[in-house]
């Protein structure tokens, strides 16, 4: 059976994420956890804020998932994103699959968050000392 | 009509939707959308990318708009 997990909540616990791609099936299990860093191009980043459009970051993030599960053959695929407001060094994203073998969770692993940050509608603004930015909004 | 608004979009126009009255014309497809936007905000025509979604799904220019579907605004996601 095919369990996919796809989530946008308040908090990331990331100590939840083995017994949820655990699987009898699978040997091995890869997880990335993205992470608010402290300095953006020498800026010292106060915090991030995330907001999405709920509905279609949902559907957006179950289509990748469902790629992915098809694509790598994966028993047990996550992914979880967190908004709202984000300190440095908290996790905001999770996403992971466990697979037969370990060369097909490592590379759908690699293509959850890629394509995540393409297409999934949700927004990170960073919070500096004395400004704020909507990341990637210009050129 | 009311158009969602999200991420910078919201600061742009200043409110979280962006409402058309009954008697006001109204865009009848995305592309036309993406040019009254344009017109009446020029701050769009800035961003790195502008998209549409139609009853939450991406949307291609010839798209038609119905008074009925859910319609956003899609600036630049920064998600991850």
């Amino acid at each position: 059976m095919i369990k996919k997990i796809i989530e946008i909540v308040e908090k990331i616990d990331t100590s939840q994420v083995f017994s949820e791609l655990s699987d009898a099936q699978s040997g091995g299990i890869c997880v990335f956890v993205g992470t608010v860093r402290e300095f953006t191009q020498g800026e010292q980043v106060v915090s991030l804020e995330f907001e999405t459009y709920e509905k279609m970051a949902l559907k957006e993030m179950d289509k990748i998932a469902t790629t992915a599960v098809t694509k790598w053959n994966l028993n047990k695929v996550i992914i979880r994103h967190a908004i709202g407001l984000k300190n440095v060094a908290e996790p905001v994203v999770i996403v992971g699959a466990s697979s037969g073998h370990r060369d097909a969770c490592f590379e759908a692993c690699r293509f959850l968050i890629d394509t995540l940050k393409e297409t999934v509608p949700i927004w990170k603004k960073e919070r500096f000392e004395n400004k704020s930015v909507w990341v990637s909004a210009h050129p | 009509m009311e158009i969602l608004l999200f991420g910078i979009a919201k600061d742009i126009v200043g409110q979280a939707q962006l409402r058309f009255s009954a008697t006001e014309e109204t865009p009848t497809s995305v592309g036309a959308l993406k040019t009254m936007i344009g017109e009446k905000y020029p701050e769009f025509t800035k961003l790195s990318s502008l998209a549409i979604a139609v009853n939450s799904e991406y949307a291609e220019d010839d798209v038609s708009l119905n008074r009925n579907d859910e319609i956003a605004i899609i600036p630049p996601v920064s998600g991850g």
